[in-house]
């Protein structure tokens, strides 16, 4: 009722009509902005961000505290991974288990990148029964500088890992630079890792 | 009569059973108020793993390894916030179930609000059109011709009323 006398009178109306527009065109402003939001996001996902992926955290962070056992049997003189020893170069961390099989997969490129670059490639057995990782690398081949074992996740929590295999390259300095989840390809040493490990070298 | 009773709580039991605990016995702490606290952190941090369960329902490795982590930081003195900002720090928010109320998560906490109100003005601007408008009143000259046609029709109708 209020309604229909207001708007009898011309000046109540000039003073009332402006604000009802506004409430009218806010659902348009929401659903841009929502839609802003998400077409961002599908953009980022066609751009090759992969959702399931999780980004690290970690990146640009001090390696996490670690004192990894060696894996008995490996004829190593120097074996098990204590923080230092990712400190004093350029190197890459592997987590990496014998139950793997994408880990398996990325084998032969750990190999290969172990024959042509001196960058060392740690590894960290994973809930890995210390028998079955020793067969393992007998059977495919041993690119691993050192290698501590994480029977219960320790390493790989203070990682931040989600699932093997994952790579992380971590400077001179023991600040991880880089994560790689799951395999890496050739693609991905030629065209990011290895130019990374060069950069941080410099 | 006894038997449909007692085969109801036979039954019941039953079915209590069968509500499976991810957490293994051998996981449980001794000191029932740590327990509790590791139960209900455990119930705020996301299984990455299988990424829609908490560690506490989850059966993953890596869950019970992370049940396993709050319970020992639990046991050692950390607080709550210690024990979920030592995650956070590790795999992000993502790993709370609940989300932070922070600006990064303000799309997921007022989109829903939002789309309501959305709904709610929508809903509003068409009941408004549905309700008829009053008329104008009639100007002076309309109700004069108004009343001469009432006055015509009314001797007409009065001339040849049926009878």
């Amino acid at each position: 009722m209020t309604e229909e006398t207001s708007n009898e009178v011309t000046n109540e109306t000039s003073t009332r009509v402006p604000r009802r527009r506004w409430i009218a065109i806010l659902p348009v402003v929401i659903a841009v902005l929502l839609g802003g939001v998400f077409a961002k996001r599908l953009a980022d996902v066609k751009d090759g961000l992969d959702p399931t992926v999780l980004q690290s955290v970690l990146l640009n962070t001090p390696v996490p505290d670690l004192d990894l056992p060696p894996l008995p049997g490996r004829d190593r003189l120097e074996d098990g991974i204590k923080t230092e020893h990712l400190k004093s170069e350029v190197s890459l961390v592997n987590i990496w288990g014998s139950w793997c099989i994408a880990c398996l997969a990325e084998h032969p490129l750990l190999m290969a990148i172990q024959g042509q670059s001196d960058v060392p490639i740690h590894g960290i057995a994973w809930r890995d029964d210390p028998q079955a990782s020793l067969k393992w690398l007998g059977r495919h081949g041993d690119p691993y500088s050192r290698i501590g074992q994480d029977p219960i996740s320790e390493a790989a929590i203070a990682f931040g890992v989600t699932g093997a295999p994952e790579t992380f390259v971590v400077d001179a300095n023991g600040i991880i630079r880089y994560k790689h989840t799951g395999p890496i390809s050739p693609d991905d040493w030629s065209n990011t890792i290895q130019p990374l490990i060069e950069q941080l070298r410099q | 009569m006894h038997r449909y009773i007692a085969a109801s709580i036979a039954a019941l039991i039953f079915m209590l059973g069968v509500q499976a605990l991810a957490v293994d016995p051998y996981e449980v702490l001794e000191d029932p108020v740590l327990e509790q606290r590791a139960r209900a952190l455990s119930q705020e941090l996301r299984c990455v793993v299988c990424q829609n369960e908490s560690i506490d329902d989850s059966n993953a490795e890596l869950a019970r390894d992370m049940r396993r982590l709050v319970r020992q930081r639990v046991t050692q003195g950390d607080s709550d916030e210690d024990v979920l900002s030592y995650m956070v720090e590790r795999y992000g928010d993502f790993v709370l179930l609940r989300p932070q109320f922070k600006p990064q998560n303000y799309v997921l906490w007022f989109g829903p609000f939002a789309l309501l109100l959305c709904g709610a003005v929508v809903v509003r601007q068409y009941m408004r059109q549905q309700k008829p408008k009053t008329p104008t009143p009639l100007s002076e000259a309309e109700q004069k011709e108004i009343a001469a046609l009432m006055a015509e029709t009314d001797s007409e109708s009065a001339g040849d009323k049926p009878s």
